[in-house]
């Protein structure tokens, strides 16, 4: 399963980069959820989220609007995702974490760090494919670049 | 400095001041180390004795903190001695002094200089000479208002009075939102590229929210065509921009945006519809209220998204959007969850917030090169400025520049107020 995990894992930071963020949403089971919190806000223990998908449906209204509806800063995206640590939950079930650096290429060609920060994933097994079931993903940068429009 | 003002109505705008270096500093001398007073928070946010929280008024670092007979101070986050940060936690608790590291001077919980290491010397030798006086060389306190939970702060000591400078219109205002006990959920944190007056424009700009923020159009949240408004205080220098959801019908939306290239209101359905539920909960109705507060703060309502604003200058090309969300500590576990998922509409991510900070950068970056042009607000019309029961309409942008050229002492000949 470790080479099902880390596939995932690479799919994920791939169809991202590749702004194939329909695909991304697939990753997802139907009762997953994604969030985006800060740090600093789980240090001090405060429940708000910078986005808080808590189904797929959610997450797919997010691509959604980007796509059709919101404006934003034109970019590419450049995730590197660290070593993963896989923990078992169950026969079925994983918990996984990894760090990821998020680097952001406007269009003009100028990159900088956007986002610094941790991965939690809950990985199940549906239908015979490895899916999320639970993302939380922790920025260590707090004060975001200009806006946040494509997922971390 | 004189500015040529091309009209006495403040409705066009010279590019140089959102750049100029020398009127950034002017503007943290006159406006933000001046005689208004500045929003800084919440008192929900200190609620403890040796609660402390660092801030930034203009470019000014400070800390709010309660001391040991409850009340509130502020004062400016610097060492007296040789001018090193004495706070470096965003936000925490002391049951101590605040104590600067480098030479481990004290400060009390209310600012006050209270302790320094060796200062009679060791065995007779060294030391500060005996006429030093520690309360004179304490840093800098500024007077702190807490107008029902709400905090301001300012560095003069000749400011009206809280309640004169927010005006009938801020003080009703402030009520509606803090009729109870208001509990904080979190903050989100965005830096733009832009001059911190532009963000002070666009708080003011009720014209854009429904053609920029396209989602608030295609769902109902905020059109033009629902009633509501802007309304100001006296001197025009705060606003509101407010508005009913369900005041308009589809086929109004419909035929007032049909040849308006870029906004089409049937452009998704939502698959998950829940994060535009408004669950009513204020006695006049409004699902949008968002009050102003002349020069850095905002406190906004969408829907059961509530939050405030704290506008932090970076210098003249950037600026960081503080925001912290909040609910009330009555709150069900569901109202809770409710607004936590509402808050999906505000912030960096917000759906209907996010084109702000793009907005901005994109007039800051193409207005750098040609500083002599002006802009053009006449957007809701010229001359006086008044409240206005629509909201095609930037006039009160321009009550914004009015206090502001008051300020700085650049009024316009016989410049409107």
């Amino acid at each position: 399963m470790i080479t099902e995990i880390n596939s995932l894992i690479a799919q994920y930071g791939l169809l991202l980069d590749e702004d194939r963020l329909e695909e991304w949403v697939e990753l997802f089971t139907e009762d997953s959820q994604y969030k985006v919190v800060t740090r600093e806000n789980k240090i001090m223990n405060l429940p708000a989220a910078v986005i808080w998908c808590d189904n797929k449906n959610m997450i797919r209204d997010r691509i959604h609007s980007y796509r059709h509806v919101n404006e934003h800063n034109l970019h590419w995206d450049r995730h590197i995702i660290g070593p993963l640590r896989i923990n078992p939950m169950s026969a079925t079930e994983w918990q996984v974490q990894a760090s990821y650096s998020l680097f952001q290429t406007n269009l003009e060609g100028r990159s900088i760090l956007f986002s610094v920060g941790s991965y939690d994933f809950k990985m199940v097994v549906e239908n015979n494919t490895l899916k999320i079931n639970y993302l939380e993903v922790v920025s260590d940068t707090a004060s975001f670049e200009t806006l946040l429009a494509t997922p971390i | 400095m004189k500015i040529d003002w091309s009209r006495n109505d403040y409705s066009s705008i010279p590019y140089y001041l959102y750049h100029d270096e020398s009127i950034y500093q002017e503007e943290m001398e006159k406006i933000f180390r001046g005689p208004c007073w500045s929003f800084v928070g919440f008192e929900a946010e200190v609620p403890n004795i040796g609660d402390f929280r660092t801030s930034w008024i203009g470019d000014t670092p400070i800390v709010v903190s309660r001391s040991d007979d409850n009340s509130i101070h502020a004062f400016i986050n610097r060492c007296s001695h040789r001018g090193a940060q004495i706070v470096r936690e965003p936000s925490g608790n002391t049951t101590q002094d605040h104590v600067c590291i480098y030479h481990r001077w004290c400060y009390s919980k209310s600012g006050e200089l209270v302790g320094i290491p060796f200062k009679r010397g060791l065995k007779g030798e060294g030391g500060m000479p005996k006429d030093f006086d520690m309360k004179a060389a304490s840093p800098k306190k500024l007077q702190l208002a807490n107008y029902h939970g709400v905090l301001f702060v300012t560095f003069s000591n000749k400011s009206e009075t809280i309640e004169d400078y927010l005006g009938e219109f801020g003080r009703s205002l402030i009520k509606r939102f803090m009729h109870k006990p208001i509990k904080i959920l979190g903050y989100t944190r965005q830096m733009v590229n832009g001059n911190w007056k532009l963000y002070a424009e666009n708080l003011r700009d009720t014209y854009h929210a429904s053609l920029l923020h396209e989602f608030f159009v295609t769902y109902g949240v905020d059109r033009a065509t629902q009633k509501g408004g802007v309304m100001m205080d006296e001197r025009h220098r705060h606003n509101m921009n407010y508005a009913f959801a369900s005041s308009d019908t589809q086929a109004d939306a419909n035929k007032a945006y049909e040849n308006i290239s870029g906004v089409n209101l049937d452009r998704m359905n939502l698959s998950d519809s829940k994060l535009l539920k408004y669950i009513r909960e204020f006695e006049d109705g409004m699902n949008l209220a968002a009050p102003t507060f002349f020069p850095n703060g905002i406190i906004v309502q969408i829907n059961n998204s509530l939050a405030c604003r704290q506008i932090r200058p970076k210098g003249p090309d950037s600026f960081e959007i503080y925001q912290t969300l909040f609910g009330y500590e009555d709150d069900s576990a569901e109202m809770l969850r409710h607004r936590l998922i509402s808050a999906n509409l505000v912030g960096p991510a917000g759906f209907v917030s996010m084109e702000d900070g793009e907005a901005i950068e994109l007039v800051q970056k193409s207005t750098k090169n040609d500083l002599n042009s002006h802009n053009i607000m006449e957007m809701g019309g010229r001359g006086e400025i008044k409240n206005l029961e629509h909201r095609v309409t930037e006039t009160p942008v321009r009550g914004f520049w009015s206090y502001w050229a008051e300020l700085m002492g650049v009024e316009a000949k016989d410049g409107v107020r």
